[in-house]
This record gives C-alpha cells, structure tokens and sequence, in this order.
C-alpha cells in the first residue's frame, strides 16, 4: 500500500513538471495561434543561462537575469520571425518554430558550454517520510519534489490571476479569442505577442530550473518538450487548466503503466505511454479533455 | 523563347493526357535521366556517389512518400521514421527468415507491411486532424523507437535492435561497389517517382487533393474522406518503407533503431516544406538542400580557415540549420518548387517578355 501510494506521489510530482511544460504550449498557442515546438529549447536555454549565471552569483539574481534573457529573446522572436509570418498555414509556422528550437538549441550551446551543469537552489535533498502512523514504514517523500511541486503550483496560479484580474491579461484573452476583434479594438497585436513568449519563456525558465535542480541541466533537457506535446493534446490545445489536468493524468499514468505494466513488456515504455494515452482520449473526444469544442466534420 | 509551348498542337486525347505535356520539359527530364543514369556514375568520385548521392536518392525517395500524404493530402505527419523503421526491418526479417528471397521482392514486401502500419497509425486521421494529428503520429515514432529495441522476434534475436544487412543482390549482380548502389538507388527512385508523379494526376491523386483542400466539399462530391485519407497514408508508407529498407541495406549497412529516430522524420519534413509541398520535384530539391547543407557549412569554414572543435562545428550547424528554416519559409513559403515554376514562367517569355 505504501509503495503504491509512493508511486502515485512520485507520478504526480512529473505530472506537475509535464503540465508546466504544456503551460507554455498552450499560452502561446492560445495567442498566437502557434504550435510552439521550440519550448523544449527555451526550456534548455533558459536552464543553461540560469546554470551558467548562477556560477557567479546568488540564485535568485541568476533568475531574474536569465528571464530578462528570455524577454529579449521572446521580443527577438517576434521581431525577427513571426511578425514575417503572419496569416501563414498552422503547419509553416510549426516548422518555422522547428528552426527557432535548432538555433537556441545551437546558440544555448555555444554561448554557455555543453557539459551537464548543476543549479543549486539550496532545497532540502532528504526525503521526508509521513503517515508513518497510518501505514507500515511510512511513505518516503522527496522534500525537494514537494517544493518544485509547490512552486509550479504558486506558478500556476499567479498566471491564472494574471490573466483574470490584470489589463494586461485581459488584453491578452482578447487577443486568444479572436485576433482581429482584439486588434479593433486598439490592442497592439505584436506587443501581445512579445508579452505571451515572455511568459512562456519565464515558464521555460520555471521548468528548466525545477528538472535541472533535479537532474542537472543538460542537452536532454530540451527532449522533455516532447513529453508535453501528449499532455497538450490530452487536455486540449487551447486549455490551461487542461494542461494541468493532463499533465497531472500523464505524471501518473506513466509511472503506474512503468510500475505494474513495464515489467510484463519489458520496460521502457514511458517513452510511448503518453502517446498512447493521448491518442485513446482524442479517439473519444477529439479536442481534447478541455480543448474548446470546433464543431466540424472531419 | 526556349521554353515556349508555341506550334506543339494536341491533336489526339492521349497527347493531351501525358506526364510533360510540354516538349521541352520531355527533353529536360530525359537529358536529366541520361545524365544521372550515364555520366554521373562514370565521372563520380567514389566519395561523391557514396557519401552524398546515395542519401540523397534515398532521402529523396523518402521525401516524395511524405510528400504524398502532407503535400497532397493535407495530413501531418512527425512519424515518417517510424515508417522507414518499419520497412527496413520487415524486409530485414523476410531476408533473413526466408532464404532465397529476392532482394526486389523483400523491399516491396516491406513497402506493404509499412503501407500496413502506415494504415494503422493513420486511422486517428479520421477522427482528428491538423496539430492533434501531427502530434498523434509521433506516437508512431516513439513506438516504433521502444519496440524494435524491446521485442526481439522482431530483430531476429538481436540485442537492442542493431542487426546487419545480408549481401544484396540483384539478378545476379551484387551491390557492394559504390555505383552499383547509386545506381540501384537511381532505378527505384527513378520507378517510384514516376508512379506518385502519374498517381497524383490521375483520381486518387484529385480526391487527395480535395480532401486537403476542403473535405466537406470533397466528401459532397462523393469522394469518400476515409477511403482518400487512408490511400494517402499507405501509399506514402509504402514508398517511406522501401526508402527506409533501402537506407538501412544500401546507406548504413548495419543499423540501429536510433537510425530512425525522430530527427530522421523532422528532417525529412523539413525537406518538403523547403522544397514545396506537393510537389515531387520538390522533394528532390529539399532533399538535395538538407543532404549538402551540412557539408556546405564544413566545407565553408575549412575554407574560412577557422579551425573549430568539432561540437562547436555541430552546434554552428545546429544553428545556421534554424536560421537558414526560418529565412526559407519568411522568404518562399510554397519552397523551392514554387521557384521552380516561377523560373519556367519567365522562361517561357524571356528574352522578350512583352
């Protein structure tokens, strides 16, 4: 029982991590209607720039400076790709993203070195064991994965307050709804765009910080975007709290199926599971657990 | 005033009906086989034919498979690789398995075993489509991934997917030298790229076309959207699985499931958005671009005279890979067929454009 129990925290704690990732999928596909292929990357460059900063100084200063890294590159990316290709086919703007992940892939490389490197956020690293009353031995529980959980939470909701409650945040709903109505009405398209990549890099950045602290920051860092893609279709493209949902689903689908299923067929299949997962889910709802309902025949 | 259709009268139905309708372009596209078929293999270096043109005559052949289902019908695919896995293996396993079997034979029996699971994968297609489809045949790719490395009936016993080619052979001729395997590639792209060519202008090709462009309409006028998606993807498998057998026998020689991983499948969908969705003569051109691109930039910086480690070299590829994507699809989004086309326009009035 403890041990299942374990597996099912150990499932959710990565669900949280994956659901970060699809947060930033879904908030730039939200406003820009881009599938952006290239979070991995940012997910890899930012890590790279906070590891590599934080060399020199104190943490948090490390932090802020590698999201002003990540506002300049979002206004870059605006500036020098997408504002070129507007009104283009889902599918151009998907491989343009494709280019802008090789780059910053190369570039993160090039600029801040090509070795694994640690980010030391001083978390506590021994586990924790609870409810040692309730169940034999207790349930081991990894300080440092209830704090990583902790902070995306915290994330999570201070973004969702920030597009509830702020002008800006409105503005950028209106711009997710329709793209010509928001621009009607005076709000600056390209501005928006700049404002939502920000976001998505400093969730980048969240991400790269939590998995890099755990397993050190690395080039496989940027292959971790393609655990978020099922997650984003499970929960629906245009949904945030379906990215959570779905990313808590998969955490914990993964680590079961890798748990009970693996050893029947032979391990390893994390790599596909989700996929599998997602793919049952569209079988049955097409756009996803949340993903708004486009009514058309396929 | 070279390329002009001028005093070329169709006067029976037949001449109106042919591949190149046009004198000129019958005249290109024969000097081009003539070439490819004669010159090249007695003037290449060996080099030349081994390193760079049997990949790219693979690729290429690979390229015009995808081609089929995104540039024609309009369906994403990020899991060709898995398709290319599933031929090379399955004509690995009916080579080795079966002795005496002929090498043609072994390769289009793979072709319609990855055609198989090409049809299989494609099923999502009916009930999603656009970015839920392009991610849902990734699952295509990671599957294929875990299971050739994990089940091993399906390697013929060997550990972790790696096996080794048998000897091919071809009516008697084997193909071990360099030009032999060019020409080997040569002739099957040559056949195949004929067949996509002629079967994209006859009916399947136009119920393709109308799916992709609009199904509603396409299913109003009769044209069954399952029956036109699934075609799609198992005669794009079809053709990907024998350029994935090809690439694993002819190119690697022994292989490895991460040969086919899912840098293979974008690579190759990179070639047919540079080089023109539907298109097959632009699949040749984005396969000729992504096959001399990293070349290219080797050769540029020995030649700049830098000298630079080599994962800086890899990352500076990595780099001017992604700038050189964005500036194509900024600069020519329809990709390098539609430069193609528009050149032939000119041509057709140059020198004396009015």
């Amino acid at each position: 029982m403890g041990f299942f129990i374990e597996t099912i925290i150990a499932g959710l704690m990565s669900g949280v991590l994956y659901a970060l990732i699809a947060l930033g999928f879904v908030l730039i596909y939200k406003a820009s209607g881009v599938f952006n292929f290239a979070q991995g990357a940012m997910v890899l460059f930012a890590a790279l720039a906070m590891a590599r900063l934080q060399e020199h100084m104190p943490w948090p200063l490390a932090f802020l400076l590698a999201f002003a890294i990540m506002v300049v590159l979002a206004w870059l990316i605006e500036r020098l790709v997408l504002r070129h290709l507007i009104n283009q086919e889902g599918v151009t703007l998907l491989m343009a993203t494709l280019g802008v992940a090789y780059f910053l892939e190369g570039l993160g490389q090039m600029v801040w070195g090509d070795d694994i490197y640690p980010i030391d956020l001083g978390m506590p690293k021994q586990p924790t064991i609870m409810l040692e009353s309730l169940i034999p031995g207790g349930i081991l529980v990894s300080n440092e994965d209830l704090i990583a959980a902790g902070s995306a939470a915290a994330l999570v909701a201070l973004l969702t307050l920030f597009f509830q409650k702020s002008g800006v945040g409105r503005a950028l709903r209106a711009v997710a709804d329709d793209h010509q109505a928001a621009q009607s009405i005076g709000i600056p398209l390209s501005r928006m765009w700049v404002i939502v990549w920000s976001i998505a890099g400093l969730v980048a950045l969240v991400t790269g910080m939590i998995w890099g602290s755990k397993l050190g920051v690395q080039f496989s860092l940027s292959l971790i975007a393609l655990k978020g893609l099922p997650v984003v279709i499970l929960g629906g493209l245009t949904s945030v709290p379906g990215a959570i949902v779905g990313g808590l689903i998969v955490g914990l689908g993964e680590k079961l199926a890798e748990v009970y299923l693996g050893p029947l067929l032979g391990g390893g299949i994390e790599s596909w599971f989700a996929y599998l997962l997602a793919l049952l889910v569209l079988l049955a709802r097409p756009q996803g657990l949340f993903g708004e309902r486009i009514i058309d025949r396929v | 005033m070279l390329y002009r259709e001028n005093g070329q009268f169709k006067t029976r139905y037949v001449d109106d009906a042919q591949i190149f309708p046009i004198r000129q372009d019958r005249l290109f596209i024969g000097a081009v086989l003539l070439i490819a078929f004669v010159a090249v293999p007695l003037l290449g270096s060996d080099y030349l034919l081994r390193a760079l043109l049997v990949p790219f005559l693979i690729l290429a052949l690979a390229a015009i498979g995808l081609n089929v289902l995104v540039g024609y019908c309009g369906q994403i695919s990020l899991g060709t690789g898995a398709f290319m896995a599933v031929g090379a293996y399955a004509a690995f396993n009916l080579m080795v398995r079966l002795p005496g079997m002929p090498l043609l034979i072994a390769l289009v029996l793979g072709g319609l075993i990855a055609a198989l699971a090409g049809m299989v994968f494609g099923l999502p297609s009916l009930r999603i489509r656009g970015l839920y489809l392009a991610v849902a045949t990734l699952a295509a790719q990671f599957f294929s991934d875990w299971v050739f490395a994990h089940v091993p009936w399906l390697t013929n016993g060997s550990s972790s997917g790696s096996v080794t080619a048998p000897q091919l052979q071809v009516f008697g001729f084997v193909i071990d030298s360099p030009i032999r395997k060019y020409l080997f590639c040569l002739a099957i792209l040559s056949v195949l790229a004929l067949l996509v060519k002629n079967l994209v202008r006859g009916r399947k090709g136009r119920e393709w076309m109308a799916t992709r462009d609009m199904d509603v309409a396409a299913s109003v006028i009769g044209i069954s959207p399952v029956r036109a998606k699934l075609s799609a993807f198992a005669v794009s498998s079809f053709i990907v699985g024998i350029a994935g057998a090809l690439w694993a026998f002819v190119h690697l020689g022994s292989w490895e499931p991460a040969a086919f991983n899912i840098d293979l499948s974008l690579k190759l969908l990179f070639m047919i958005i540079i080089g023109g969705l539907g298109s097959v003569m632009g699949s040749l051109f984005g396969a000729a671009f992504i096959v001399l691109l990293p070349i290219f930039l080797n050769r540029l910086l020995s030649f700049l005279g830098l000298q630079a480690s080599t994962s800086f070299i890899s990352h500076l590829e990595l780099m001017t890979f992604g700038v050189l994507i964005v500036l194509f699809l900024i600069a020519e989004p329809h990709g390098m067929a539609k430069l193609w086309s528009t050149a032939k326009n000119k041509l057709r009035l140059w020198p004396f454009p009015h």
